[in-house]
């Protein structure tokens, strides 16, 4: 006999209903209060969305490696964003490099791919590393097993780069043609953000129609959907599981360029709050799925970028900037309460537990 | 005798080698450990950092060699131990060349000079060679050697090592003693030991070992205790608990200090070890708890914050409350989720709760960066605990009667639920098990260890600091656990010793810490996911599951452990 609403909602979810609701109020509350006091113009909003944009494209780079990582090893790859840091880490020596003998200046264009190169081919070879020797003996391993190595790689990479590299900051030097501005209609943006905005863009295209359009994307869906029958069916499924971490290790790399085009510091402990706001953005979107991905890490760009003056400003909240990162973890735990699949996801969360 | 594959397995083997000791020179391990003298000017620490791999690698590489015979064996770690020589060597000559310092800060001349033993990039490289070479056939020759005397070399070799890490510490102690310290006094030298001293100690102990582990032969069977040996036993953990009691007289301040730290991790570890190893969920945002449970005393006992002004007995309650509290709000949201994403809720949890502490709009209640001083310590009639050794006994009961509750829940109804819980959700739904109120509970069970710790935390540094709250303490916690065995309560003791512990006994390491711990997760994860004392139920299931060959044969059991 079925059971009436009355007597199948426990106060748990009454509970949980609660908090969801009172983040809602404050959400909205935040806004119209803010919008009441219209302290900031439309010229405001309108660059922190343009930021937020900028900021969603890399989170959106990584993102990626995030979702087709679990889609096809239903695994989170905490040292993701170790993998993103190692990229732009090490790829700053070849720019410091090239910067003293002065080809940086007299090709910057040459001088920027030749450094992305180098991000995209470092953070690639080490995810393909770290799934060579930390994840492929521990498949078969019950869960908790090869998240707790995920872990115990993530820490293992940040240190060994802070013993490599040192536990300074290093910076990038400056790339001259992407200075200044760009004036669209009669709003200035900045060129980095443009750039960061479309190659995002772009890539995501490209990698989406790999997945998608070519064989081998077809193989890593396959592998993805059902491991063993993938591999009846004639697939390599170890060489599609590398081939996913490499593609994963390398638009983590192209997000880490990405993001030197934005704050132009590298340091060591630089992947952890982007890795796991990128993460938020790929459970956002529904994990395992690409586009959504994309979607995911667009919104959380602009509500990180937007939100911090809108919901909290108007509340009279002190130095509100300082809590843009909080904001991006409590907009994780609201999407888990009320959809846990996420905006494109299917229900993975209870049917594939 | 050897043909072309095992060949090729050598030298790849060889090759890896090689690329760990350039991975631990270039990471700078070498070069600093080198300072550290374990025999005064003959061993320091880099010395076996360097040494031990080909050594462990040659011994390995033997095993796996199908012909047991001498030479075989000798040949297959010796050619490992070669080509791992070579490959180190190579990097002191790149270095020559190119200059890479720009890049990798470690990869100094002093590094060089120790790779090659002060004799230039060839004539060293050549020499380096050879000593590998060599050591790599003693690491494959001490695999024929028979178990027993192999056991008491190595424990030998432990004890020597760790009796000269500690000089420093030891010595301090022993000085402590008065008149009875000139029996020690010999031993050491100015820095490690001397090498009397070292020798002494290595035969001493190789001796007393070989000689013990000849007496039990005994499979490890539970048996049913007579009466006189039951008193034995209560009779050893009397005197245990006398010992633990005398400890911080006579230790001294520096050591009482250090028991304080571990005896405090120790703590926070029996409380995730409910939340990880009884129940499985992976909470890595535990030190929002500690938090929480440090700045409720800190606000309420502290004059700074002007709230109300009670003593600390008075506060722990609300401390603990809202620890509790906090546990249950966390755990409701996080119910229906997989493991892998409680991680990432848990880690964002502990992020908030540190972002906000460290937040201006808080700032008038909980200090923001500058943190809340001046938190009152406890009294116990009028005496006020404040000095390490006080401050050890409040601690020592606070784990005393956590360790009494985490051990009676294990095996009460609900830890039975915990573990049906972690092993398979859906059957343990199915078993008519609630999973909302098990799951809860184990939240708020962890989280009222980790309030208390934190509260005692506070007391004993009479300020809370959003700094010391960090996702480090919940990755050390995390890492204590792994490496004592999920699931184990001693092994909760026996990761905090030895992960807390030896930071402090070894300054140098100090800044390789969580490079080890990284490293040393998934070593275990890949090696021993049981843990260095696990709890058998979890042994069994862990291994199960994982394929046979994938777990060496010889892992030791708990029974041939001396503390076992």
């Amino acid at each position: 006999m079925l059971r009436t609403w009355r007597q199948r909602i426990t106060i748990a979810d009454v509970v949980v209903w609660i908090i969801g609701l009172s983040i809602a109020f404050v959400v909205v509350y935040g806004s119209i209060k803010t919008i009441e006091v219209g302290k900031y113009n439309t010229r405001v909003w309108i660059d922190l969305t343009i930021t937020g944009l900028a900021l969603g494209g890399v989170y959106a780079l990584i993102a990626l490696g995030y979702t087709i990582v679990y889609g096809v090893l239903k695994m989170i790859n905490f040292a993701h964003s170790e993998i993103f840091m190692s990229g732009p880490f090490t790829a700053v020596f070849l720019a410091l490099a090239l910067y003293k003998n002065g080809f940086w200046n007299s090709h910057p264009y040459i001088s920027l791919l030749l450094v992305t190169l180098l991000a995209v081919t470092v953070s690639s070879t080490l995810a393909v590393l770290l799934e060579r020797i930390a994840y492929r003996p521990l498949r078969t391993a019950p869960r908790l097993v090869p998240l707790i190595t995920a872990i115990g790689a993530s820490f293992f990479l940040q240190y060994a780069f802070r013993g490599f590299f040192g536990s300074g900051l290093q910076a990038y030097p400056e790339l001259g043609f992407l200075k200044g501005t760009w004036t669209f209609g009669s709003i200035p943006v900045y060129k980095t953000q443009v750039v960061v905005i479309i190659s995002a863009l772009i890539m995501m295209l490209i990698l989406y129609g790999f997945v998608q359009l070519t064989k081998m994307g077809k193989a890593m869906r396959a592998v993805s959907e059902d491991k063993e029958v993938a591999g009846l069916m004639g697939i390599d499924v170890d060489r599609i599981i590398m081939l996913t971490f490499a593609l994963g290790g390398a638009s983590a790399g192209l997000g880490g360029i990405l993001y030197i085009l934005l704050f132009p510091v590298v340091h060591f402990f630089m992947g952890f709050i982007p890795g796991l706001k990128a993460f938020t953005a790929a459970v956002l979107g529904g994990i395992g799925n690409v586009p959504g991905a994309f979607l995911g890490a667009m919104i959380l760009g602009i509500l990180e970028a937007v939100g911090p003056s809108l919901f909290l400003d108007g509340m009279g909240i002190a130095a509100p900037y300082q809590l843009k990162d909080a904001i991006a973890f409590i907009i994780l735990v609201f999407i888990l309460i009320i959809r846990p699949s996420g905006i494109l996801g299917e229900r993975i969360t209870q049917t594939k537990a | 005798m050897t043909n072309k594959s095992t060949l090729k397995q050598l030298f790849s083997a060889g090759l890896i080698n090689g690329g760990i000791i350039i991975f631990l020179g270039l990471v700078g391990m070498i070069e600093t450990f080198s300072q550290r003298d374990i025999v005064s000017g003959l061993v320091s620490m880099g010395f076996i950092l360097l040494f031990l791999p080909f050594f462990v690698f040659g011994y390995s590489i033997a095993k796996k060699e199908p012909d047991q015979s001498l030479r075989t064996v000798l040949f297959a770690g010796g050619l490992t131990g070669l080509v791992a020589g070579f490959t180190t060597a190579l990097l002191p000559i790149l270095g020559q060349f190119v200059n890479i310092r720009d890049m990798f800060m470690n990869a100094s001349p002093t590094l060089y000079s120790i790779l090659n033993f002060n004799q230039g990039i060839y004539l060293g490289g050549l020499i380096l060679m050879i000593v590998s070479g060599i050591i790599g056939a003693l690491g494959a020759g001490f695999l024929l050697i028979p178990p027993r005397l192999r056991n008491a070399f190595l424990q030998a070799v432990v004890w020597t090592v760790l009796l000269g890490l500690m000089r420093d510490l030891l010595i301090v102690m022993i000085a402590r003693w008065g008149a009875i310290s000139y029996i020690f006094r010999w031993i050491f030298a100015s820095s490690g030991l001397t090498i009397t001293g070292a020798l002494v100690i290595f035969f001493l102990v190789g001796v007393v070992y070989y000689w013990r582990s000849g007496k039990k032969q005994d499979l490890p069977v539970k048996k049913i205790l007579s009466k006189k040996q039951k008193n034995i036993r209560f009779g050893k953990l009397v005197a245990a608990v006398i010992l633990m009691l005398l400890l911080p007289q006579i230790l001294g301040i520096y050591f009482s200090e250090i028991l304080d730290n571990v005896g405090i991790y120790i703590l926070m570890g029996l409380g995730l070890n409910i939340v990880i190893g009884f129940a499985g969920l992976l909470d890595l945002g535990y030190v929002a708890f500690f938090a929480i449970g440090a700045y409720v005393v800190g606000v309420l006992t502290s004059p700074e914050m002007g709230v109300i002004q009670i003593t600390f007995w008075q506060a722990l309650p609300f401390a603990l409350l809202a620890s509790v509290t906090a546990g249950v709000i966390l755990g409701l949201p996080v119910l229906k989720m997989r493991g892998d994403y409680l991680a990432i809720v848990t880690l964002g949890f502990g992020e908030i709760i540190r972002l906000l502490s460290l937040s201006d709009w808080l700032r008038p209640y909980l200090g923001g960066t500058q943190g809340i001083q001046r938190i009152a310590r406890p009294f116990i009639g009028s005496l006020e605990l404040k000095t390490q050794g006080q401050l050890y006994y409040l601690i020592v009961a606070a784990i005393l009667i956590a360790g009494f509750i985490a051990w009676r829940l294990k095996d009460s109804h609900m830890g039975r639920s915990w573990m049906a819980m972690r092993e398979d959700e859906d059957v343990a739904q199915a078993m008519g098990i609630n999973l909302v109120a098990t799951k809860l509970s184990a939240f708020a069970t962890g989280a009222f260890f980790a309030g208390l710790a934190g509260a005692i935390f506070a007391a004993k540094l009479s300020s809370a600091y959003p700094q010391s709250m960090n996702l480090m303490v919940s990755i050390n916690v995390l890492c204590l656990i792994i490496v004592g065995g999920m699931g184990s309560i001693p092994g909760v003791f026996v990761g905090a010793l030895v992960l807390m512990g030896s930071p402090e006994l070894l300054r140098e390491f100090s800044e390789f810490r969580y490079l080890v711990y990284g490293a040393l997760l998934v070593v275990m994860m890949l090696v021993r996911p049981e843990g260095l004392w696990p709890e058998a139920r979890r042994k069994l299931e862990l291994h199960e599951s994982m394929e046979p060959d994938a777990l060496p044969n010889d892992i030791p059991t708990v029974t041939e452990n001396p503390a076992g």
